[in-house]
């Protein structure tokens, strides 16, 4: 396979912003990306992860910040002249061209040499495994077909930073799971530099080697994926990383490490996150982090509303005594109408502070 | 399981005579096409072929070739038609030509747009005697136009501009304009911008990316659109007489149609020269519809 990355050390983002009149779009992104790093920019819509992308390739102007590749401040170029190759949301494949030509196209506008450039285009289409296909129009292929060939037709170039714009979200379930290996894979053999934009956290999670979660414009948590997963470090972060559950309660007591929350009836004791102390305090839970019956301290009584069925286990809709919806998975077998009790362990509490962030829309998520 | 074997076969029925004509298309919504076709059978396809049969039956007698062959043989009425031709092509590529720069621009929103729009769109609405009366008015010999020249002295003496073919090709860029514009920003707006996008981020300046990605998708859309400027710009008769000079430089193949038919009363003749000008300009339309044949032609919005 030949091929490789243009090596440079670091893509450095000083303080990026982009605002569209009085509206702000981004603020003040910091981020170090190093040569090979895999970095997933995760959000919901209208969260500035695709106009800091934008802004990244040179489709946008910054309102302010600069973009440094290692000594070189690159943010005043205009984009055919940051050879960064990008693929795009719906593909953006030259519908009059067939997928040689598409995969080519960078090449002809580098003017490399004819007989280098079919070397190139043949290695590209060979490493999307599109051998096949060549000759379509990309009108004829299918929708993972055609992201093939917009990813080929961006690592033609061999360009020090490929940049995704939500690359899978036009593909069907199976095909994306399929295509998000095949993204994965092409990372650690070409060992490319990827920025990668999606609003999927297991998308984000299973991709990338560091995540930056943003909202609104502005950073909320840069960390590896271990990191984000397991220490959100709000509320809003831990939304988006499948804390649905999120309880507004009082405090009874709290110290360094841990919290005790109540509210009518019950009491739930978890990890203090963000030096939470009196007044208000949010608990939050991941559905599969309940069990079943259970004896421990965190107990809570539930009436069962809506189940579904997902084969292994059960996703299960239930409402508190104060009336508030609690979701659940359990591998028992539970029918609308049962009163359950669910224990949780307290490390798996998380408790903010709830003037932090609230949670993230869920239409978005 | 047994039940199942006991079932009487099913006896395969006809379906009903309304789903069978529903499947080749005939159902009460044809009723919609009634007083097109009415339209089209009554006030086109029965004069035409009128037109047609009395072109073939010469008032002269000769046989029914006699006019086509005195059309072609007497230079006063061949030249119309050449004379029409370099006014029709001239004023269709330069109408094509220049919507596709303002399309191009206009295609972003950005301030005033709508205002723009507007003013290039306005001469629509002015009609073909207006234009002609405000152009013989700033270019005339007197006008604001050949003043201002002078009085900078840019000339010596006054340009003509009026009562020739220059008038004429003015008037018919002035009313032709605001069609081809229309129609090309309604092309250019069916193509992805992101095309563009992704072009620039593969390299491709901004000629490239014009040269090698947005034109040969308007092609196609030009190709049309050059087609329907033609054919108005073809026909041209009222600004050929008020700005034209139309018993000598500017006597467009219209005029000849109307001096045998109104002035002569030779409607056989006048039918000849209609007949001749259709075919004239549907020669044209088709050499331009055969090249887009060879163009792509499909979708342009990025998906597939």
């Amino acid at each position: 396979m030949t091929v490789r990355a243009q090596q440079f050390t670091e893509l450095r983002l000083d303080g990026v912003s982009r605002s569209y009149g009085a509206q702000t779009a981004l603020e003040g992104l910091d981020l170090t990306i190093k040569c090979g790093e895999f970095v997933a920019l995760l959000g919901p819509s209208g969260c500035g992860k695709t106009t800091a992308l934008n802004c990244l390739a040179g489709l946008l102007p910054l309102s302010g910040g600069s973009i440094w590749l290692d000594d070189k401040r690159i943010d005043g170029l205009p984009p055919e002249k940051r050879d960064f190759g990008m693929v795009f949301q719906n593909y953006a494949l030259f519908p009059h061209m067939s997928v040689r030509r598409n995969i080519a196209f960078g090449l002809r506008m580098h003017n490399v040499p004819k007989a280098e450039r079919n070397k190139r285009v043949d290695e590209a289409i060979s490493l999307v495994q599109l051998g096949e296909h060549a000759a379509k129009f990309p009108g004829q292929l299918s929708g993972g077909q055609q992201q093939r060939v917009a990813i080929a037709r961006a690592v033609a170039l061999q360009p020090p930073v490929v940049l995704m714009d939500e690359p899978l979200s036009n593909l069907d379930a199976t095909l994306r799971l399929e295509m998000r290996t095949e993204i994965r894979r092409l990372h650690q053999t070409l060992g490319l530099t990827t920025v990668y934009v999606t609003h999927d956290q297991e998308e984000a999670l299973s991709l990338a080697d560091r995540l930056v979660v943003l909202r609104s414009g502005s950073v909320q948590q840069i960390g590896t994926p271990e990191e984000v997963y397991a220490h959100p470090v709000n509320r809003y972060v831990a939304g988006f990383m499948g804390y649905r559950n999120m309880f507004e309660l009082n405090v009874i007591e709290s110290n360094q490490s841990l919290v005790v929350l109540g509210a009518d009836g019950f009491k739930l004791t978890g990890v203090n996150c963000e030096d939470v102390g009196a007044g208000g305090g949010i608990a939050a839970i991941r559905p599969e982090d309940f069990v079943l019956g259970g004896t421990d301290a965190n107990r809570l009584e539930v009436t069962v509303e809506i189940v579904e069925y997902h084969g292994r286990d059960q996703s299960v809709q239930g409402t508190l005594r104060s009336g508030e919806p609690i979701y659940f998975r359990t591998q028992g077998r539970v029918a609308p109408g049962d009163a359950v009790t669910l224990s949780v362990p307290q490390d798996r509490v998380l408790v903010f502070s709830p003037d932090s962030a609230p949670p993230p829309d869920p239409a978005a998520t | 399981m047994t039940a199942l074997a006991e079932k009487p076969p099913v006896t395969p029925t006809r379906p009903a005579l309304r789903h069978r004509l529903a499947e080749r298309g005939i159902d009460r919504t044809l009723l919609l096409l009634v007083p097109g076709l009415v339209f089209i059978v009554v006030l086109f396809l029965y004069p035409f072929l009128y037109g047609l049969g009395l072109s073939f039956t010469p008032d002269q007698g000769g046989g029914p070739f006699a006019n086509y062959q005195k059309f072609f043989q007497d230079p006063y009425l061949r030249n119309t038609l050449w004379t029409t031709f370099e006014l029709g092509l001239p004023a269709a590529l330069i109408n094509v030509a220049a919507s596709v720069p303002m399309a191009f621009k206009l295609r972003r929103p950005f301030r005033g747009k709508r205002t723009l729009t507007t003013l290039l769109v306005v001469p629509i609405t002015l009609g073909t005697v207006l234009t002609a009366d405000g152009l013989l008015e700033f270019l005339a010999p007197s006008g604001w136009l050949n003043k201002t020249l002078l009085a900078w002295h840019i000339v010596d003496q006054p340009i003509e501009l009026v009562h020739n073919y220059w008038g004429v090709l003015f008037s018919l860029i002035i009313t032709g304009f605001p069609f081809a514009f229309l129609l090309t920003m309604s092309y250019l707006s069916g193509i992805d911008p992101t095309l563009e996008s992704a072009a620039s981020t593969l390299g491709a300046g901004w000629w490239e990316r014009f040269r090698f990605i947005t034109l040969p998708l308007l092609a196609p859309g030009l190709a049309i659109t050059f087609c329907l400027s033609f054919v108005l710009a073809f026909s041209v008769f009222p600004s050929a007489i008020l700005v034209g000079d139309p018993s000598g430089e500017t006597r467009v193949i219209s005029i000849a149609a109307y001096h045998a038919a109104r002035e002569q009363f030779d409607y056989s003749m006048g039918s000849t020269i209609a007949v001749i000008m259709t075919v004239s300009m549907l020669i044209v339309i088709a050499a331009v519809l055969l090249w887009r044949g060879t163009l792509y032609k499909g979708a342009t919005g990025g998906k597939g």
